[in-house]
């Protein structure tokens, strides 16, 4: 607090602090701390959806097998469903198909798919290779509603509610962990309200 | 090696030929189209503006700018248009609102609070010690034994 004494004995002329400037650098510390607590523990880029409660943008998507009705919000009406946002380019999309497989299978919720950016050749192929889940597929190659739903990369699937209303996103791979832990639980409490 | 680099190129340049939008150009239009395009963050290498970030989705983003400018709409309402959906995580550089007064305000109460500091404690230490302390008698006797003689200290 004071620079070096010039002489060994103490100054009697030293600035006077108030004692309670001992503690001073203690909060500096703690405030300090706090901030990094915070932000070493917290994802820098996980941007918080927007969404969350908002309704489900209107959207008319190709189907990726081009002889069928395009996918529009009308395919949610009335239920709880999932709309997983993938893409053939996408890595991270492979790890989470066996799970996406296992819901379509055990056709617990209304599970869609949004083929983002992606020439719908790949999308089709992909989706002949590793199993198509998904009760449709609509094709998003300009993004448009990739990012009319704050899409920052894939995969991330929303939880549509019964009134066509985002209720979460999952942006990541589903695992196993997240359909028990979160998901599923998620579409129960949403079944169960009133519609 | 240096063939197989020409071809890759070659192969990939129709992709990137795809990704050009296919409307007729409108400078001004395109100049408030850049502007706003520094002012939005890439939502996938977040350090770079959509303007400056190669990624797919920037590029899409570009175009979605470039369209609804086209379409009339102004400046603002495009930013509003996207922070609507991401946020002002995709502005970059934050506004000034309650949540981030800290973040504005931080420096500036950093620079008062050092500057006080200053002003009340240490500047006016360091004037006082410029003033060398005068010897204590022993201290002026043991300097005097140590010069071998005597005189004022």
């Amino acid at each position: 607090m004071s620079v070096i004494p010039s002489t060994e004995e103490p100054q009697p002329t030293r600035a006077a602090l108030p004692a309670w400037a001992a503690l001073v650098p203690v909060a500096l510390l703690l405030v300090v701390g706090g901030f990094f607590a915070f932000g070493l523990t917290h994802d820098p880029k996980a941007i918080p959806s927007t969404m969350i409660d908002r309704p489900m943008p209107e959207f008319a998507l190709t189907r990726l097998t081009p002889e069928s009705d395009p996918l529009t919000n009308e395919d949610l009406k009335g239920k709880v469903s999932l709309v997983n946002v993938f893409g053939s380019w996408c890595s991270s999309c492979v790890l989470e198909h066996p799970q996406l497989t296992e819901i379509g299978k055990s056709g617990r919720v209304a599970l869609y798919g949004v083929d983002w950016r992606d020439p719908p050749s790949d999308g089709a192929a992909w989706l002949t290779r590793y199993g198509n889940p998904y009760l449709k597929t609509g094709v998003d190659s300009d993004s448009r509603l990739a990012i009319n739903l704050g899409v920052t990369g894939a995969p991330e699937t929303f939880v549509i509610d019964r009134d066509g209303r985002i209720r979460f996103k999952q942006v990541g791979p589903i695992t196993p962990e997240v359909w028990i832990d979160t998901i599923l639980p998620l579409i129960q409490k949403l079944e169960s309200e009133p519609a | 090696m240096r063939y197989l680099f020409v071809i890759l190129a070659l192969a990939f340049a129709p992709a990137a030929l795809a990704q050009t939008p296919p409307r007729p150009f409108d400078p001004q239009v395109e100049a408030v189209a850049r502007d706003v395009g520094k002012s939005l963050r890439c939502v996938v290498c977040q350090n770079q503006s959509i303007e400056e970030s190669n990624a797919p989705l920037a590029a899409d983003m570009r175009n979605l700018v470039r369209e609804r400018l086209a379409a009339g709409q102004t400046r603002d309402q495009v930013i509003a248009y996207m922070t609507d959906r991401y946020g002002n995580f995709v502005l970059m550089q934050p506004p000034f609102q309650t949540d981030t007064l800290l973040l504005w305000l931080a420096p500036v109460a950093l620079l008062l609070g050092g500057a006080w500091g200053w002003f009340a404690y240490l500047g006016p230490a360091a004037r006082r010690n410029l003033e060398p302390t005068p010897l204590s008698a022993d201290e002026a006797t043991e300097l005097s034994k140590t010069l071998g003689k005597g005189g004022r200290p």
